[in-house]
């Protein structure tokens, strides 16, 4: 069944701008921070080099991102590749009324729908189940299939390290011959990854020119300027009612650790959580942050 | 008539296609030797041909699986299961509803040689919760099998097959019981007798374990032969059953016993304190080579006659 895009707008909450959705980011950030070092354990660089990005997505892009909509089958996906940075999901995921914010502390107990990387046996609306690297592409992509000729859209975050997976190539192949307009990737390129900065484990560069060689549409911009980011979703969402056969591919240049001064790429923060003081400078730090806008 | 299981996999899948328009199928440009060509013929527009890109292949299907659709993805057993980790996150632990569908089976495909064999598959889909392990032993019940897992099975299955025919065995008046020991030799309705041999065989093995049954029968060697055409979930009941009736067990599989149809039965009989020997034919922690099918059947014990000779001096020696 085909039903037209622009007649099922509707249900796309009110776009947020970008002052409020500055906020409401920082607000994000200060969750996060709490939510790992509740759990002692977690990954705050990328989860804070992308909460922007997903919070223009949510708040400002996605058809039935509601639980009212969460078994609507042409609501918007989105799929967070880069697995280990699902606290800035559950966060945001909170806020929507999809989960309830006193669950956000049972982040990675035992027996707690918010594992440490997303399962969607657990918790449905994170859409797949990541955290090994290199798959949520082909995934998404699989949905993007599935959805072809219905209002719905899919999103697939991806890290920047994690596009060194071969299997990433294989889906950025498939997704331009299968010509997935409703597909929208988008790299949280922080340059950061465990063993340092990703230009220097494996670079990646000219990325730019990788993607378009295989066929998808390229979007460059920096993923912590609230103008650009909304500009890039518009002009994907255009793209895609307009009738273009590509994938849109958004490289969204980021900070790893963004917004927290002492974490602002460190690669230590990878994988380390703030000890409580460390915590309570970084909460003191994001607040400024949310006053001064 | 004799036939491949990947050829009553393909017809199969074909006519399922008419009454069942969830089923979408994928494959790996292989889809002339797994037969799921039939499939893309009749149904162009269900059919995505992924190239050669089987870890994307398993993501994109359990990606449709979670818009509704009936993925079946098709390529050699070794080639899909070499891609395990995308398998273990992307299907099994998400539940995608999804067919794996892995042919050239075993040493049994002959001249290709190793890299060619799924000869560690079956141990690879066992070890993931939530996935079902299939092998039919001839092309009826390649098509009972096909039916249960469209219209029954829920969530990831891996549906093991062959390039050889395969003798026709299932009778046709027979019900399906999934996920059964089924008794192939003697005929079930036979007044049930205690046996000086029980084999547990599955997929291509068990033919050869029929007629070896038939030979040990002229030495005046009872032998009762059971198909497996499950691996997980395993009968353990009827397993334990057999295993009164016995002093002998013997698995037969074209498959390598570490985590087999051995293994099955080897972790069956071992919940319980007094259990027959059991003997594991099989492929014994080694890779595979080219050459003659029926050659390498006989170098690893599992043709009719290695089968039948190996017996026979086990049951002398007791």
């Amino acid at each position: 069944m085909t039903v037209s895009v622009a007649s099922n707008l509707w249900y796309r909450a009110s776009p947020m701008q970008s002052q409020e959705l500055a906020k409401l980011a920082q607000e994000f950030r200060i969750t996060i921070i709490k939510m790992l070092t509740q759990a002692k354990s977690g990954h705050p660089g990328g989860s804070l080099s992308a909460i922007d990005l997903i919070t223009a997505l949510f708040f400002s892009e996605m058809k039935g991102a509601e639980p009212s909509h969460m078994n609507d089958p042409h609501r918007d996906r989105f799929i967070l590749s880069k697995g280990h940075a699902v606290p800035a999901l559950y966060a945001i995921l909170a806020k929507k009324g999809f989960i309830s914010p006193d669950e956000l502390k049972t982040l990675r107990q035992t027996g707690s729908r918010l594992q440490g990387h997303p399962d969607r046996v657990r918790l449905p609306i994170v859409e797949a189940s990541t955290g090994s690297l290199g798959q949520g592409l082909s995934v998404a992509q699989g949905m993007a299939m599935g959805l072809q000729g219905t209002p719905a859209r899919v999103f697939c975050m991806l890290g920047d390290g994690e596009i060194q997976e071969g299997q990433i190539w294989e889906a950025a192949l498939s997704a331009s011959k299968y010509q997935l307009s409703n597909l929208c990737a988008i790299l949280d390129a922080n340059n950061g990854q465990i063993d340092g900065p990703v230009d220097q484990v494996m670079p990646l560069e000219p990325l730019a020119d990788k993607w378009k060689a295989f066929g998808w549409h390229v979007i460059e911009i920096d993923g912590h300027n609230w103008d650009q980011i909304l500009k890039a979703y518009q002009e994907a969402r255009t793209l895609q009612t307009q009738g273009s056969k590509k994938p849109v591919f958004i490289i969204a240049r980021t900070v790893k650790g963004k917004g927290v001064s002492f974490m602002e790429n460190n690669i230590a923060w990878h994988g380390a959580v703030p000890t409580p003081e460390q915590a309570e400078q970084a909460i003191a730090e994001l607040s400024r942050g949310m006053n001064h806008g | 008539m004799a036939k491949a299981t990947r050829q009553a996999f393909g017809e199969s899948l074909a006519k399922l296609g008419e009454t069942h328009p969830e089923i979408v199928v994928l494959d790996a440009d292989l889809s002339k030797s797994t037969k799921s060509e039939f499939f893309a013929k009749k149904f162009p527009a269900r059919f995505y041909e992924m190239g050669i890109s089987e870890a994307n292949m398993i993501g994109v299907a359990s990606g449709l699986a979670f818009t509704g659709k009936l993925p079946f993805l098709c390529s050699f057993g070794c080639f899909i299961t070499g891609r395990y980790d995308t398998i273990r996150l992307s299907a099994a632990y998400s539940q995608a509803n999804i067919r794996l569908i892995g042919t050239h089976a075993g040493v049994g495909i002959g001249d290709d040689g190793h890299s060619q064999m799924g000869l560690e598959d079956i141990t690879l889909m066992r070890a993931l919760p939530t996935m079902g392990v299939f092998q039919p032993m001839d092309a009826r019940e390649t098509e009972l099998i096909m039916d249960y897992l469209v219209k029954e099975w829920k969530g990831p299955a891996y549906l093991r097959l062959t390039r050889q025919n395969l003798p026709d065995l299932y009778p046709q008046d027979r019900p399906f019981e999934p996920c059964k020991l089924m008794q192939v030799r003697p005929q079930p309705g036979a007044a049930p007798q205690k046996s000086d041999v029980v084999l547990i065989a599955s997929g291509a093995t068990v033919g050869e374990s029929v007629a070896a049954a038939e030979k040990l029968k002229s030495q005046g060697i009872q032998a009762a032969v059971w198909n497996a055409h499950s691996l997980k979930p395993f009968d353990s009941e009827t397993t334990l059953k057999l295993a009164q009736t016995t002093r002998l067990m013997v698995t037969v599989e074209d498959h390598s016993v570490i985590g087999g149809l051995g293994s099955c039965v080897a972790e069956t009989l071992a919940t319980v304190s007094q259990h027959p020997r059991l003997i594991m034919l099989g492929i014994q922690d080694q890779f595979g080579e080219s050459g003659e099918p029926a050659d390498l059947y006989e170098k690893h014990g599992i043709s009719a006659h290695a089968i039948e000779k190996r017996i026979a001096a086990e049951l002398k020696a007791q």
